[in-house]
């Protein structure tokens, strides 16, 4: 299948790694992936901070850039969440009945990553290797908006060598909420402190999530209380392999199709 | 006036959540209890197979009502008449209050005894009874642990829940002046006991009672009170004269959707199959009850809530408290941080809502969104969505800060085109080498400065994954056809490099 690599605006700029991890595992169960240049943003932080007009062009931007996709998949799930969830109410709004119609053909075309790999390709075993304790945290909008819950845990489950441990609290926000995590920060951080309380009683090694922002706020945590634990995506687990565990993907594979 | 108790006066919600986190003590309460009815109300849900069944029905119930209020409303106004009860309308807080005070002064009496009235605290009744010289004495527990207190409810449903028996057996120390009881203990028992000796007096002496509503019923003109302890069965009772305040949203069209409802609340609010105390009276009886019965049906504001299509499910609430006891933010400040009697999510959409966004518009932010209070929710209110148009409310009509203001539009640019995009991440790449300590931040300004101060933050690497793609897969990097000739986002199309 030919897979649309959406990588989304802050793993693009700051967690790289996630997206060079995503092209690995997906080319190696032998999908090709394009990466369409003219991608940026799916408005999300715009349409939750009350910036709908803003959200309203970014949207438009995203249905023209992934127009005709066979297959997108995006390696955030409150990304998906935002295209799932509100990109039908703003067409709606906007009055622009082929705006509309661009959302309808997108919607069933966007999954998660875990969702693409579990519900979509039917794969749970990718081949992965990756000898270490790793406890998983659910991202709310995987949860609750995507009912993505059991998908990373297949997928982990089937990695040699990892062992996977519960974490308490687990349908407990991270305290994160994009602009919530500096407009309240107080709370934000006392949220983040039962987080961590929690991570560390599992005594695991990597705390995985299928969202780098949530990971972004647990793992600066983490660091900042020099806890040792790492945060890796999901991908970037499920890249692992003998030997190369952890390390950055340096364009391996076959290239990459074109993007139209 | 409108008014919501005195939020119009409350500190902003950080300011006022940093105060409530200092406090150890109330975190713990806030966490106990929320945790014991949570946990309560994950077990009488569950055995509940139709239970999604069950807010679908409500919510259409709330929803049919909001929409032919006006219908509803006179219909439950003609059979409460005709049962006996005399209707009044009041447009906000002050004319509700006046309203009250007439039927109390008119029969020359100087005490009452409430019900547990969470819409009293809304229009502040409790300090114009006492301004106009009548003593209001609350009968519920926890209320009548705040009235002495001269304290703050911090929950909808357990509204002393910050407070621990030993505080509470010194507050009841200090002010029953019960002698014959001799020292109280701190055993729940001995605190019950004072409470019963304390209130008992009160239930067999006081000529009025007052009271709230759970639901009003149009089809009977009965009016619903469902509660725990039995002082509401009391007040509701023993009385001569009642009076009864109702916000408008409170009406259901038929007694029959009260299958509906009182399977919901009780198991949403306190964990309970069934609510101990189920009262239900239509109009006066002779001989039996009060013999003369008032209904106040208070606007203050909702009709305003109504009238904005994408908020209006606000009103559906049914007061049960089950999204404070789900929200980790509510579970981290308790109450009191909102600056309204109304807390927790649904205090963050109410309150804002009924001061027609004029006070506390803090509290639309006071959410990360994470849903919790949604997947609660007896009534499918989506309050994460109302959160979100109330934040758009704001922006629109009143302009965010000016720092996000220029953040947003600076990132709307720079995500109306991916070249944009790629010299904004070289520009923060730049920008950044200052605070930069091994690929972390941990020492920023302005206002990343509230997140570093206890988090650190990724560096900007110093490849992105755009750049990434491009350097090993050049021949993929083709611009999007058709993009410029399309563009209509105001920031042009994507770039032909």
């Amino acid at each position: 299948m030919l897979i649309s690599l959406f990588i989304t605006c802050y793993n693009d700029t700051l967690f790289p790694e996630t997206g060079k991890a995503v092209v690995r595992v997906l080319e190696r169960l032998g999908h090709e992936v394009e990466f369409r240049a003219a991608q940026t943003c799916c408005g999300q932080m715009h349409y939750n901070t009350g910036y709908a007009r803003d959200a309203l062009s970014i949207m438009r931007h995203f249905l023209r850039v992934f127009d005709g996709a066979e297959a997108i998949c995006i390696p955030s799930s409150s990304c998906v969440a935002m295209i799932r969830d509100h990109y039908p109410k703003m067409a709606a709004e906007s009055g622009d009945a082929a705006l509309r119609r661009q959302v309808d053909a997108l919607l069933p075309r966007a999954f998660e990553f875990s969702e693409l790999l579990v519900d979509k390709l039917g794969v749970t075993d990718v081949g992965a290797h990756f000898p270490h304790t790793v406890t998983l945290h659910t991202p709310c909008h995987a949860l609750r908006a995507l009912g993505v819950r059991d998908q990373p845990i297949r997928l982990l489950r089937s990695v040699r060598g990892l062992h996977l441990v519960d974490l308490p609290g687990e349908s407990e926000c991270c305290g994160f909420g994009g602009t919530f995590a500096v407009k309240n920060a107080d709370v934000s951080v006392a949220m983040l402190a039962d987080k961590i309380g929690c991570i560390r009683e599992t005594k695991a090694e990597v705390c995985a999530a299928t969202d780098n922002s949530c990971l972004m706020h647990i793992g600066g945590g983490l660091r900042r209380q020099q806890t040792g634990i790492r945060c890796m995506h999901l991908a970037e687990i499920l890249a692992g392999q003998d030997g190369q565990e952890g390390q950055a993907v340096q364009g391996g594979g076959r290239k990459g199709r074109a993007a139209r | 006036m409108i008014r919501v108790g005195d939020a119009a006066r409350a500190p902003a919600f950080p300011v006022a959540a940093r105060r409530a986190l200092g406090n150890a003590q109330l975190r713990r309460n806030v966490r106990h209890a929320t945790d014991v009815i949570r946990n309560k109300r994950a077990v009488v849900v569950a055995e509940m197979s139709d239970w999604q069944d069950l807010r679908e029905s409500a919510h259409q119930i709330k929803d049919h009502v909001l929409q032919h209020l006006d219908v509803y409303l006179e219909q439950f106004e003609d059979n409460c008449t005709r049962a006996g009860g005399r209707v009044h309308w009041a447009r906000d807080a002050d004319e509700a209050n006046r309203i009250v005070i007439d039927i109390i002064h008119g029969h020359h009496e100087r005490e009452i005894i409430k019900v547990k009235t969470m819409t009293s605290d809304e229009t502040g009744l409790n300090a114009a009874l006492e301004a106009a010289g009548i003593v209001p004495y609350e009968t519920d527990l926890a209320d009548l642990i705040i009235q002495l207190g001269a304290d703050r409810p911090s929950h909808i449903v357990v509204p002393a829940l910050h407070m621990n028996r030993t505080e509470i057996r010194e507050l009841f120390q200090r002010t029953m002046k019960l002698e014959a009881l001799g020292p109280i203990g701190t055993d729940p028992q001995d605190l019950t006991n004072a409470a019963r000796a304390f209130l008992r007096e009160k239930f067999l002496r006081v000529n009025v009672g007052f009271s709230g509503a759970n639901f009003a019923i149009a089809d009977t003109g009965s009016v619903c009170v469902v509660e725990s302890e039995g002082n509401g069965r009391m007040c509701l009772t023993l009385p001569k004269i009642l009076i009864s305040l109702v916000g408008v949203e409170k009406i259901i069209p038929a007694f029959g959707d009260l299958e509906v409802f009182l399977q919901l609340l009780p198991r949403s609010a306190t964990g309970e199959r069934m609510n101990p105390y189920n009262s239900i009276w239509t109009g006066i009886r002779g001989g039996d009850g009060p013999q003369e019965f008032h209904v106040v049906l208070l606007d203050n504001g909702r009709t305003t809530v109504l009238a904005d299509e994408q908020s209006r499910e606000t009103l559906d609430c049914i007061r049960c408290g089950a999204c404070l006891n789900a929200c980790p933010v509510y579970r981290q400040t308790g109450g009191h941080a909102y600056g309204s009697i109304y807390s927790g999510p649904i205090g963050a959409i109410l309150t804002p809502q009924l001061q027609s966004m004029q006070h506390s518009t803090s509290l639309p932010y006071a959410s990360s969104l994470c849903g919790a209070c949604y997947e609660a929710c007896p009534v499918k209110i989506n309050i994460p969505e109302i959160l979100i148009h109330l934040r758009r409310r704001i922006v629109e009509e009143q302009g965010g800060p000016l720092g996000e203001r220029l953040l947003m539009k600076a990132a709307a640019l720079a995500f109306a085109d991916s070249s944009r995009l790629s010299i904004a991440q070289k520009l923060a790449r730049a920008a950044q080498w200052p605070f930069k300590r091994g690929g972390q931040l941990s020492a920023l300004r302005g206002p990343l400065a509230a997140w570093t101060a206890s988090r650190d933050l990724p560096a900007v690497p110093a490849e992105s994954f755009r750049d990434w793609w491009k350097r090993l897969r050049p021949d993929s990097h083709e611009p999007l056809r058709g993009a410029k000739a399309t563009s209509n986002s105001g920031g042009g199309g994507a770039p032909p490099r």
